[in-house]
């Protein structure tokens, strides 16, 4: 049996917490990111992304249970509006080669009213094969730079920043395409 | 009932109310416009973090 989670639950009562969570869900589904608080944000990421994973692997059992975890019941009154044919069809598909991690959850800082901390959950974008491409190269040159320190460490100021100079120019010249690659490379190079 | 004693006097109470102090904000530039954001957090001016638009301005 699972045990519940200790401590305070969102809107006070297990039973409201897993409502409102469900809601959140479809909606991050929906639309593909939503603004709420810090707190619901971070209680929807392991919520959520289970459901992904299952989205992924595909078949009716895995669709039965998303749906009852997003209480969506086929019914003359509502069937989901869509969200679990967009998981299953669109979200699972474009995650097919990521293994986990599917959101990104960004702090917007606090709300005016009550100064409740905001931040903003999405769906991270599936990557493209040149993003791949500059992933992998960019972790090449973070193992080399690391591999690099790891045997001069007799001489440990001089050698790593050249190393470092070495890697922004291969990352430079495999995402030179589009802007938003640069980008993304140097994301992935200042993490 | 127990009630003070004694009245308080100006200076003790402004003495104590001299503690009374906003602690100041940390803060950081934007790495996309310069302009001072909370740290971790988005910036409001140009709508950014960590060089990706993630809301319209």
């Amino acid at each position: 049996m699972p045990t519940p989670k200790k401590g305070p639950r969102l809107g006070g009562s297990g039973a409201h917490q897993k409502h409102m969570l469900a809601n959140l869900a479809k909606s991050l589904i929906e639309h593909g990111g939503i603004t709420t608080t810090q707190a619901k944000a971070r209680e929807l990421r392991p919520f959520v992304e289970p459901l992904i994973t299952k989205a992924r692997k595909g078949g009716l059992h895995n669709r039965r249970q998303v749906m009852a975890t997003l209480e969506i019941r086929n019914s003359a009154f509502y069937d989901g509006g869509g969200v679990i044919a967009k998981l299953f069809e669109e979200i699972g598909p474009a995650y097919a080669e990521r293994p986990g991690g599917y959101t990104r959850i960004i702090k917007l800082g606090p709300r005016r009213g009550d100064n409740a901390p905001m931040a903003r959950i999405e769906l991270v974008e599936a990557r493209t094969i040149a993003q791949q491409a500059t992933d992998e190269a960019s972790a090449a040159t973070r193992r080399a730079v690391k591999e690099s320190q790891a045997r001069q460490s007799v001489v440990p100021a001089a050698e790593p920043a050249e190393a470092e100079d070495a890697a922004t120019t291969d990352t430079e010249a495999e995402a030179s395409a589009q802007e938003a690659e640069q980008t993304d490379a140097e994301t992935s190079e200042t993490e | 009932m127990a009630v003070p004693k004694r009245k308080k006097s100006r200076s003790r109470t402004r003495s104590r109310r001299a503690q009374w102090k906003a602690a100041p904000l940390t803060l950081v530039a934007c790495d996309r416009c310069g302009e001072t954001k909370l740290p971790h957090t988005l910036c409001e001016n140009c709508g950014t973090y960590n060089k990706r638009q993630v809301i319209a301005v």
